[in-house]
């Protein structure tokens, strides 16, 4: 089966500026496929070169097999939810979804009936009429998506979508796009640098760190086996610990990484000095002092938290303590 | 400090925001109303007077004489005439200023912005009449452009040009073409200007949404980068409309001897001594503008502002 979108060497340069260096990707039919990092680490760049807005340096980029090295945006089956919405603020809601349907040439009325489904899939029937000012973040980006969807792109890209809505919002839109993912079928390429979105909603993950990609794998995969310490950090806020320190206990000179939460305090095993204690609601969050580093220990709501400055003793299971065999010291 | 004049002068004023407010726009709306609004009044008053054919004093009683005037083949050539160039002026200003305008909101940043202002604004800062000169001197037929189009062996070309009715003349300089040329510079920086700053509020996010959705470039400028500068237009040509509509002095200088309402009101107020029919000549721009920006607010040009 041919992937989805598949990039060949990739590369994307501004001058100086390597927004993506040399990436190779394959993303299958259907999936949910998110792209993570921080801020500058070419995901958006990544975005904006399948969907045809940015000219790759070096390499392809092929759709569903066909390349699109000569392909304007305007011809490709590629559909994308903007940050911004971008909704046009001088047509009203229903013929902002009904946008591609226009440009395509369809009639007022038969584009009208499809908009009108469209805005009802996402819940927002009856607000054809109104302006796009008129609408809260959230039923913006509900049009946003609405428009983007009615041309039945192959592919949908997803550029940060959920960024300006608050918690209780977000939470609710992941669960209702990845509804919408399994009712179209389409394949979504969603764009963030929220890891708890990223876990939450996809199939497959790519975490992006400087112009390339650090890791592809599953969430749990991801999660439970980051394969270099800025996946481990960004990923999940794992522990790092160093490879003097890891081959003190396992014989191994390598980095490790050490889920906060898998840290238990014992009466007995390395003893650390808390440096500082800060309160979730679900955990307490600790940092720990030990020998040879600093640790973060996520101590559940049931144990009593100690106290700053008080000597504690960290022990854990040698199955969660993942070594990153593929990064030397 | 709240006991000395000042301190309960700001205590009170802090206390009724009001008497502020009030302070502070009595000024410009006495200018407004008395000097501005009034001497509007005092015109429109004076065009409803009309003059005695043979003593040439003023008849101070109201009628429409003054007005059906207006409608005399002559004065409605001089109208028709000068509505027509103003169009002229407005729609040449806009195809010319969009892609200014387009340049400088997209791709002009750091010293290409203050290159672009610099050349928008350069022209205002010399004098009006010197530039209307420079032009007379440039379309003359000893002129620039005459040698330009000699040089290139076109004279037959611009000669054909001149040769056509309306539009042409002896030269450049003395035709209705040459004074829609001066026009037209004279006025472009207010067409660019207001343009330019409506396509700065047009994020870049809407042409690729555009795209993305299937348009090609040149439904995307029809469907979202027009309607979207649509009020930067009308801003503008309600300048460049206006303004060519009340003058009198670039097509004194420049063009054929064919009249036009701002040359026509000073003339009748000047040598004819006919205030009467100067105030009804000058009440047609103010009607004209009226109907434009009534237009333009169905056309829905101020629902962005």
């Amino acid at each position: 089966m041919t992937a989805a979108v598949k990039f060949s060497g990739v590369s994307r340069h501004f001058g100086d500026v390597r927004a993506v260096d040399s990436v190779d990707l394959d993303i299958a039919e259907g999936e949910f496929f998110a792209m993570l990092g921080p801020s500058g680490s070419g995901k958006t760049t990544c975005l904006r070169l399948i969907a045809g807005f940015e000219r790759p340096t070096a390499g392809t980029i092929e759709v569903f097999g066909q390349n699109m090295g000569d392909v304007p945006p305007y011809k490709r089956a590629v559909n994308t939810v903007f940050q911004d919405y971008a909704l046009f603020p001088h047509l009203n809601v229903i013929d902002n979804v009904a946008y591609g349907l226009m440009i395509a040439g369809q009639s007022k009325s038969a584009r009208h009936k499809t908009a009108n489904e469209a805005l009802e899939m996402v819940a927002l029937g009856g607000y054809g009429q109104r302006k796009p000012s008129e609408l809260s973040g959230g039923q913006r980006q509900r049009v946003a998506l609405a428009r983007a969807i009615i041309n039945k792109p192959k592919v949908l890209l997803l550029d940060e979508p959920l960024g300006a809505l608050d918690l209780k919002l977000r939470e609710q839109m992941q669960e209702e796009l990845k509804d919408l993912q399994k009712k179209l079928g389409i394949t979504f390429v969603f764009v963030t640098h929220d890891q708890g979105e990223a876990l939450s909603m996809a199939d497959r993950v790519a975490v992006f760190n400087e112009g390339g990609i650090a890791q592809i794998a599953t969430p749990r995969e991801l999660y439970l086996h980051p394969q270099t310490p800025f996946v481990a950090d960004f990923v999940g806020s794992s522990n790092v610990l160093p490879a003097s320190f890891v081959q003190t206990i396992v014989g191994i000179t390598h980095p490790a990484s050490l889920r906060p939460e898998a840290i238990q305090i014992t009466a007995q095993g390395h003893a650390g000095v808390v440096r500082s204690v800060n309160f979730l609601g679900s955990a307490t969050r600790l940092s720990v002092q030990l020998d040879a580093a600093t640790v973060t220990v996520l101590c559940p709501l049931s144990d009593t938290a100690p106290n700053v400055g008080e000597t504690i003793h960290l022990s854990w299971d040698g199955a969660d303590m993942h070594v990153m065999e593929g990064v030397d010291v | 400090m709240s006991d000395t004049f000042l301190g309960r002068v700001s205590d009170t004023l802090w206390r009724n925001p009001s008497l502020l407010i009030a302070a502070l726009l009595a000024p410009p709306v006495a200018w407004l109303g008395i000097i501005y609004l009034g001497s509007l009044f005092a015109l429109l008053a004076q065009s409803f007077f009309s003059i005695d054919e043979f003593s040439g004093l003023i008849n101070y009683e109201f009628t429409f004489k003054t007005y059906g005037e207006l409608f005399k083949a002559y004065n409605l050539d001089i109208i028709v005439r000068t509505v027509t160039m103003a169009l002229a002026v407005t729609i040449g200003a806009a195809v010319i200023g969009f892609p200014v305008a387009y340049f400088a909101a997209r791709y002009a940043r750091g010293p290409w912005k203050a290159l672009f202002y610099l050349g928008v604004m350069l022209p205002l800062w010399s004098s009006y009449l010197v530039k209307v000169y420079s032009w007379k001197l440039i379309l003359a037929k000893e002129g620039i452009l005459n040698w330009l189009f000699e040089t290139l062996h076109l004279s037959w070309l611009l000669n054909a040009y001149l040769s056509l009715p309306i539009v042409g003349g002896n030269s450049l300089s003395v035709s209705t073409t040459g004074t829609f040329l001066v026009f037209l510079y004279v006025w472009l920086p207010f067409m660019i200007l207001p343009i330019q700053a409506s396509l700065e509020r047009v994020p870049h996010s809407m042409l690729e949404a555009s795209g993305d959705l299937g348009a090609t470039p040149a439904q995307a400028f029809r469907t979202v980068l027009l309607p979207l500068a649509f009020p930067g237009i009308i801003a503008g040509s309600i300048f460049t409309f206006s303004l060519t509509l009340g003058d009198y002095i670039i097509p004194q200088i420049v063009g054929s001897s064919r009249r036009f309402i701002g040359q026509a009101v000073y003339q009748y107020q000047g040598t004819a001594g006919n205030i009467p029919l100067a105030a009804a000549f000058a009440v047609v721009p103010i009607l004209i503008m009226s109907l434009y920006l009534w237009w333009a607010k169905r056309k829905g040009a101020f629902d962005a502002l």
